[in-house]
């Protein structure tokens, strides 16, 4: 049986992208952004999904205003990277894996997501500079990816609640998968930012901390948050966050949050980023929600250092 | 007809792609996304009055391309990410954007990020309802309380 094991959150910020193809991450404007996604990749490493569902939005490049769907899964067998203007980034074509991501349409468009499926697409910073971020620069991305991309550039995009139930009918479908995977879900974009009109500029920390906590602790709340408080308060395109919820809510409630590193800004945007897994209780043992040792053994790690660094 | 109000229309130095505006800038957004191809920016650049015609644009969003005006475009129904393609057809940085668009220059605006952004305080509400935050403050609450209003909000609110 498939199964989740953790969820990701990340911003998805394109100048971070470019930064990594014309080789600027070791300037200190960079390294502060990319140092804070070291222990994620060695995270990732020991993880090993043997899928990544990916939340992510596109930004005007494989769809225009002639099209807006709402949410939009990718069933291909591969996505290319979008030219956004400047050519394709130069990063690796993104593997799909169709037979997940039918299964995932079937079940949850039964569970009245009526989701659009789409069988060719191309894919822009949203989705690549995560996977850089997490994956770093490799020949090949090491595993499999869907794509899910959620409208959140036409408003009203959908609600923090419907992300969230969303979440859950995605869990639900990953668990009913026959074969064995290990899939570790992300939701990207964020954190507080507006990069149009006379408020351009705008970042709110103290919004996006209270954001990260609750994502953790209290994620129902977050559901519930309307859409004006996140245009008000984390910036018009701040509303983006809303997809995080999709992740949290592919999680059981309760989660233990591995790491989570935030810094201003990257370009127009506050970065911020955390893992979370399944809470594993004292009595978790024995009821196939143990991690690999060796995995337990990294988070143990990390957790340790969050705490020092706190 | 005059745009029907919507309670983030309080939100200042904001134009919110809505429904509304996507309908009105279709033109101006199809026209971004021409620019996508070089053909049509070498077309656009040779004589920009003449290749606009193709969009079916109202003369006040003909006129706000043409004087890249990115602030009007946003109110006329452009959308940010597709307008930026205009500022990259000029050659132009996002920087260079986001200063028309902030009434600054690249460098002070520049230097507001590396400080930490603009503050949202005093930037929350034209009217000024709603100067304090919301979220930030009911983060504090302690969670099992938060937990137990949750469940009794969705029980009253979902039946």
């Amino acid at each position: 049986m498939a199964r989740i094991i953790a969820g990701v959150t990340s911003s998805h910020v394109p100048a971070i992208g470019a930064a990594i193809d014309n080789h600027q991450t070791e300037e200190p404007y960079w390294k502060r952004v990319f140092s804070g996604f070291e222990r994620s990749k060695e995270w990732m490493r020991q993880a090993k999904p043997d899928v990544v569902i990916l939340i992510y939005n596109d930004h005007a490049s494989a769809f225009s205003v002639e099209m807006v769907p709402t949410f939009a899964l990718g069933c291909a067998a591969e996505f290319p990277p979008a030219d956004e203007g400047w050519g394709p980034r130069p990063v690796p074509v993104v593997k799909g894996h169709p037979e997940l991501a039918a299964h995932i349409a079937q079940s949850v468009i039964l569970d009245e997501f009526d989701l659009t499926v789409v069988n060719k697409m191309e894919v822009d910073h949203g989705l690549t500079v995560p996977l850089n971020l997490l994956f770093g620069s490799p020949k090949e991305w090491p595993c499999p990816v869907i794509p899910l991309a959620v409208n959140v550039v036409l408003y009203p995009p959908p609600t923090g609640h419907r992300c969230f139930m969303l979440g859950r009918a995605i869990r639900k479908a990953v668990q009913s998968y026959p074969e064995d995977l290990r899939v570790v879900v992300f939701g990207t974009g964020g954190m507080s930012h507006q990069i149009s009109g006379p408020r351009a500029g705008l970042i709110n920390s103290k919004f996006d901390k209270a954001f990260l906590d609750n994502l953790s602790k209290n994620p129902q709340k977050l559901a519930r948050m309307p859409h004006l408080e996140y245009m008000r308060e984390a910036g018009a395109e701040g509303i983006e966050m809303v997809m995080w919820l999709v992740m949290r809510g592919a999680l059981d409630d309760k989660v233990d949050e591995v790491y989570r590193f935030y810094t201003v800004p990257a370009s127009n945007t506050a970065v911020g980023h955390i893992i979370l897994e399944p809470h594993r209780g004292k009595k978790a043992a024995g009821k196939g929600k143990k991690p690999a040792g060796k995995l337990k053994r990294a988070a143990a790690r990390a957790k340790a250092e969050v705490r020092r660094s706190k | 007809m005059a745009r029907e109000q919507h309670d983030y229309d309080d939100i200042p130095g904001t134009f919110v792609f809505d429904q509304e505006r996507s309908r009105q800038g279709f033109g101006i957004n199809m026209f971004c996304m021409s620019l996508m191809k070089d053909e049509n920016r070498k077309a656009f650049k040779a004589n920009e009055a003449e290749y606009l015609k193709k969009f079916n644009l109202t003369p006040a969003q003909t006129d706000a391309i043409l004087k890249r005006d990115y602030n009007r475009m946003l109110e006329l129904g452009g959308n940010i990410y597709f307008t930026a393609k205009l500022g990259a057809t000029d050659g132009h940085s996002f920087r260079h954007l986001a200063a028309v668009m902030t009434g600054s220059t690249q460098e002070d605006y520049a230097n507001m990020m590396l400080a930490g952004g603009r503050s949202v305080e005093g930037n929350r509400s034209k009217s000024g309802k709603y100067n304090k935050p919301v979220a930030a403050k009911a983060a504090k609450k302690p969670a099992k309380k938060a937990k137990a209003k949750a469940r009794a909000k969705s029980r009253s609110k979902r039946g």
